[in-house]
C-alpha cells in the first residue's frame, strides 16, 4: 500500500516508521525545514520537504497513485484541505484526518472528512477508563452506525448485582456481550449471576444509554 | 445589505470601510483585537462610531461566527491570511449557514483554480498580479523589438498570447 502522511510531528513520524516497518511504501511531507532535516536523518528518501496543502507538493509525492492519505499536521484547516483535495481532486480512496481541536470536529463532519481522530478525545476516553464516572466507560462509539459499547463496573449497590443475566429487563436493542470477572472475560449465559466487581460489557443504541446507566449503576443520577 | 468579513488585515479592513461607505451594514471578525484600530484608519472616530461591528475570534469558532452575525449575512468574505482557513470557512458559511454570496480570497492560484471549479467564488490576487506582470513584461519586450519566438508583436500585450 502507498501511504502519504502530511505532517512529521510526533504522530506523523512514528506512524511513518511503523508503516515502513510493516512493508508499506510511505512518503512523509513536512513543511518545517529544521524538522524535515531531523526526520530525514532517519527516514531518508521517505520524507519530503514542502507544504502538503500545496497541490504541486502532493503531486510531486505521487498523490494520484496513493492508496491512503493521512493528514496529521497541527492545523485543522490544513488537515481538512489536504483530505478534501486528496479525495475529491485526486480520487484517493481512503483518507484519515487528525482533529487537533475537538471543537472543530463538526467542520470535519460538515465537509465529509472521515474518519477523523482526535488525540484529545482519545486521552479523555483513557481518563474516563482510568477514573470511571458513575462506574461507566465508553469503549466504542460508532455514531454513524448508531451503536455504542459501554462497560459498567458493578458494585454491591448496583440494581443488577446478584441477578441472573436471563432475568434482566434490558431496554430494547441492548445486549450484554461479555463479563470480566477477576481478570477473566467470558460470554455470560442466561443463568450467569452478576456479582459486585464484575465489569459488564454491553452493546446498545446511543439513545438507550441513560436508561441502561440507571439500570446498571448504583447512582445513575448525574452528580 | 449585511456583509460579514472574516480577517481584517489590509484587504479585509479596506473592503470593510468601502462597504460601510457604500451604506451597507458591515461586521468584521478577526482573531487580533488590534485589527479594530486598523478598521478605523482614515475614519473620524472609531470603527463602531461609524456604524461598523467588530468581533474578536477565530474563523472556525462557531460562537464567534454567530456573534458576528453569520446567521443573517447576505454576503460573506473570507479574507484571512491563511488560504486553507479561507477555503474551510467559506464552505462553512455556504453549507452550514446558507449565506447567499460567499467569496474566498485564495493566494495560491492552483488551489484557487480547483476550488473555483468546484463552485466556490474565489479571488486570487496572485493570479491577477501574474497576469498584469506578464502583460507589462511582454509590452516591454515588444517595445525593445524582441517579442520572443512565436509571439506575434500584434498580440504581445494579450495575457495568454504566445509562449517560449
Amino acid at each position: 500500500m502507498y501511504v502519504i502522511i502530511a505532517g512529521a510531528g510526533k504522530v506523523g513520524w512514528n506512524l511513518a516508521r511503523e508503516l515502513i516497518q510493516k512493508g508499506h511504501e510511505v512518503t512523509l511531507i513536512e513543511s518545517d525545514r529544521i524538522r524535515y532535516q531531523t526526520v530525514e536523518q532517519e527516514l531518508e528518501h521517505n520524507v519530503r520537504y514542502g507544504d502538503a496543502s500545496e497541490l504541486w507538493v502532493l503531486e510531486g509525492a505521487g498523490i494520484s497513485r496513493a492508496d491512503m492519505v493521512i493528514a496529521v499536521t497541527g492545523d485543522d484547516e490544513d488537515n481538512i484541505l489536504i483530505c478534501q483535495v486528496a479525495r475529491e481532486k485526486y480520487m484517493v480512496e481512503r483518507v484519515i484526518a487528525r482533529v487537533n481541536n475537538p471543537r472543530n470536529r463538526q467542520w470535519f463532519e460538515l465537509l465529509g472528512i472521515k474518519p477523523h481522530v482526535s488525540a484529545t478525545d482519545l486521552i479523555l476516553r483513557l481518563i474516563e477508563h482510568e477514573v470511571p464516572e458513575y462506574g461507566m466507560v465508553h469503549l466504542l462509539d460508532l455514531p454513524e452506525e448508531q451503536l455504542e459499547i459501554i462497560e459498567f463496573l458493578l458494585d454491591e449497590r448496583s440494581p443488577v448485582t446478584g441477578r441472573q443475566v436471563g432475568d434482566l429487563e434490558l431496554p430494547e436493542g441492548t445486549l450484554v456481550i461479555s463479563v470480566l470477572r477477576e481478570g477473566q472475560g467470558f460470554v455470560p449465559g442466561p443463568d450467569t449471576v452478576l456479582e459486585a466487581g464484575d465489569e459488564v460489557l454491553t452493546v446498545l443504541h446511543p439513545q438507550a444509554e441513560e436508561e441502561l446507566k440507571a439500570y446498571f449503576t448504583s447512582d445513575g443520577e448525574p452528580a | 445589505m449585511f456583509v460579514l468579513i472574516v480577517g481584517a488585515g489590509r484587504v479585509g479592513s479596506s473592503l470593510a470601510r468601502a462597504m460601510l461607505a457604500d451604506g451597507h451594514e458591515v461586521s468584521c471578525l478577526d482573531e487580533d483585537p488590534e485589527a479594530q484600530a486598523r478598521l478605523a484608519v482614515g475614519l473620524d472616530g472609531t470603527w463602531e462610531d461609524n456604524g461598523g461591528q467588530f468581533t474578536v475570534g477565530t474563523a472556525l469558532e462557531i460562537e464567534a461566527l454567530e456573534a458576528a452575525g453569520i446567521d443573517r449575512a447576505d454576503a460573506f468574505v473570507a479574507a484571512t491570511d491563511g488560504d486553507n482557513t479561507n477555503i474551510v470557512v467559506a464552505q462553512i458559511a455556504k453549507r452550514r449557514f446558507d449565506v447567499p454570496t460567499v467569496i474566498a480570497r485564495i493566494l495560491d492560484p492552483y488551489r484557487a483554480e480547483w476550488y473555483e471549479q468546484q463552485g466556490m467564488r474565489t479571488i486570487c490576487p496572485t493570479r491577477v498580479a501574474i497576469d498584469m506582470l506578464c502583460s507589462e513584461v511582454r509590452a516591454a519586450a515588444v517595445k525593445a523589438g524582441a517579442p520572443g519566438p512565436g509571439v506575434d508583436a500584434e498580440d504581445a500585450d494579450e495575457p495568454e498570447g504566445g509562449g517560449g
